[in-house]
């Protein structure tokens, strides 16, 4: 928990420092441009720029540490925590949604494409993923639209709906950009899966486990799965955390009201107030979605229990 | 003699590599009745362990290796099964003791696991049963507290009490043949001599046929019927363990005696080696396959594969030059 904390602490600090560095008035973003040097000078003060750096950093960071991330500079002028609170959600179930689908796509693939290493299945599989690897998210985004919304007709273009109002609604409004997102991490999760069990499906306990009379499919789930997804589990965790932030794209294409899109638009504004808060709470879930990775190796590997506790 | 349990008629295997064709099993016949041993002797490369692999039905033929020749088990030709038919097979007809204890348990599954998922696939009982029976084999093969021992993981045991479990495994459930792949090498040397008398007491208690691959001829003498010498995969002499090891008849089952230590030599007895090394198998020499690390090779070793003749005592050997004629015989 203490490195978690020290990592938070320098997140917060690096925050502070680039967005104070980079050049552009906050002044000018709160009053528009075309007023006297007065009034943006006043600005200044009432905002606390005036004041020294450290001073500045300690009132932001006590604020933050008392759940106070300031208000936004832009209107509407409400708190960088409401605004937050509004575009969290469907980053955190957009994430989660398109790591669900990505894994429901990749696991069967790689296991697949292991089992025929070599074979025609194998190479088609790799084939794709490279090919979904190396075309921009976009347009996967782009394609999707094109093939199931006027295309098809399966879904239709319109207006977020919130988890709360209409779990229905939602789901059907968050499969496509869930879609988007998946098809590029199951091309990933995909590659890395099935080198891994390739290396597994060599081991001597894998022969024995034939040996023992195993069909291959109760030898894949039970035996080879399991020591064969660290590296998976690893990328799953910085995942959660990079789709989270990283996401604008998708946001954009699908009109998602998302953390990326909140990041982009306040960054376009000067509105750093947001800026610091959502990327202080983008870093957040990385390191605990992290942290919570690091816990789940002692289920993956008995080996490594001991030397935790 | 009874029916033989494994018939194992000019078997061969070969794998496709992009190097060329690797001939690792080159026509090598042989049966075992039920209740016999055999032991599989030869240096590294012989090709015992793709034997022993192939006889199982482990190695079959595909994309990248064809096997030819015979393998009957208990009348059934184990390669003309279908896969879930031979899956069937392997626990309580066939089941293989395996090198390295550190590799051939799954270092994410509980001990118990090991045996009560093979008990199941195999017995159909129920996970109670499974857990008991399991507790019952690990007895039977000498571990102490049996049932803390189901669950703990393999990296908590020793090496020893690990190759003790994973003979438990192959034993589950009552296989009439066990293919034991040099069970004891990678064990330390005070170990070996337990594992392999465990073996050995097993499959007298159980009348169960086993095929001991070893490279070790000490791990095969006294503890099986019959030895049968391997070399660049092919059969050089087979016959009764103990006459064989007395005497040899081929030169190169001679010199692998003549390499292993003996206590009695006097301090600082040079150690016999074979000069060079076993042939590439990619491409092995036309004739005999040891005639260029033969003392006796004549000119016709090099061009002519010599035959398994049998020689009395019930022994059969591979040579053109075999020791009886040579030395006996003069």
């Amino acid at each position: 928990m203490l490195e978690l904390a020290a990592v938070l602490f320098l997140v917060s600090i690096g925050v502070f420092l680039l967005l104070s560095l980079v050049p552009g008035d906050p002044a000018v973003a709160v009053l528009g441009e075309g007023r006297t040097p007065q009034e943006y000078a006043a600005m200044r003060h009432e905002l606390g720029l005036d004041q020294p750096l450290l001073a500045r950093y300690g009132d932001w960071l006590g604020g933050v540490l008392h759940g106070d991330l300031g208000t936004s500079l832009v209107p509407p002028q409400t708190g960088v925590l409401e605004r937050i609170g509004s575009a969290l959600p469907v980053s955190l179930e957009l994430a989660v949604l398109g790591l669900v689908l990505a894994l429901l796509i990749a696991l069967p693939l790689a296991m697949w494409s292991a089992y025929h290493q070599g074979g025609r299945a194998d190479r088609a599989i790799s084939a794709a993923t490279f090919g979904l690897l190396s075309m921009p998210s976009f347009l996967i985004g782009i394609v999707l639209i094109a093939l199931l919304v006027d295309g098809l007709g399966l879904f239709a273009r319109n207006e977020w709906v919130r988890i709360g109002d209409s779990i229905g609604g939602n789901l059907h409004h968050a499969f496509l950009p869930a879609l988007t997102i998946a098809l590029m991490e199951a091309a990933m999760f995909t590659r890395i899966l099935r080198g891994d069990l390739v290396t597994t499906l060599h081991e001597d306990f894998i022969l024995a486990a034939r040996a023992r009379g195993m069909s291959p499919l109760r030898i894949m789930l039970s035996d080879a799965l399991r020591p064969s997804s660290f590296s998976l589990v690893t990328v799953l965790g910085l995942s959660i955390g990079r789709l989270v932030g990283s996401t604008v794209i998708v946001e954009y294409l699908f009109a998602l009201p998302g953390m990326g899109k909140l990041v982009i638009d306040a960054a376009n504004q000067g509105n750093y107030p947001v800026v610091q808060g959502a990327v202080l709470v983008i870093a957040l879930v990385y390191v605990a979605s992290n942290a919570l990775i690091d816990r789940s190796y002692g289920l993956l590997d008995p080996r490594t229990r001991r030397a935790h506790a | 003699m009874s029916t033989p349990l494994l018939e194992v008629t000019d078997l061969r295997t070969v794998f496709h590599t992009p190097r060329g064709d690797v001939h690792a099993v080159d026509g090598v016949s042989f049966s075992l009745a039920p209740g016999e041993s055999l032991g599989l002797v030869g240096e590294s490369g012989s090709g015992k362990s793709v034997l022993g692999r192939t006889v199982m039905g482990l190695i079959g033929s595909g994309a990248t290796t064809t096997v030819s020749g015979s393998v009957l088990l208990g009348g059934r030709s184990v390669h003309d099964l279908r896969p879930a038919e031979r899956r069937r097979l392997w626990g309580p007809e066939v089941a293989m003791v395996f090198q390295d204890p550190m590799t051939s348990l799954n270092p994410v599954k509980r001990v118990g696991t090991h045996l009560t998922e093979t008990l199941r696939r195999h017995l159909r009982c129920s996970r109670a049963d499974a857990v008991e029976r399991g507790i019952d084999l690990l007895r039977q093969v000498g571990i102490p507290e049996p049932a803390r021992r189901m669950r703990q993981y393999p990296h908590e045991l020793s090496g020893g009490m690990r190759q003790r479990v994973v003979i438990a495994t192959a034993l589950a459930c009552d296989p009439r043949l066990l293919i034991a792949d040099e069970p004891t090498t990678a064990l330390d040397v005070t170990v070996q001599k337990q594992i392999l008398d465990l073996l050995a007491s097993l499959v007298a208690e159980r009348t169960m046929a086993m095929v001991l691959v070893s490279h070790d001829l000490g791990a095969v003498a006294g503890r099986t019927d019959r030895v049968q010498v391997m070399y660049a995969g092919r059969t050089v002499e087979s016959g009764p363990t103990r006459p064989v090891f007395a005497a040899p008849d081929h030169p190169y089952t001679d010199a692998l005696l003549a390499s292993i230590p003996r206590l009695g030599n006097p301090p600082h007895t040079l150690l016999r080696t074979i000069e060079g090394n076993p042939p590439d198998m990619g491409r092995p020499p036309e004739g005999c396959r040891f005639a260029p690390r033969c003392g006796f090779a004549s000119a016709r070793c090099a061009e002519e594969q010599p035959v398994a003749a049998v020689v009395p005592g019930g022994r059969e050997v591979a040579c053109h030059h075999p020791i009886l004629e040579v030395s006996r015989g003069r």
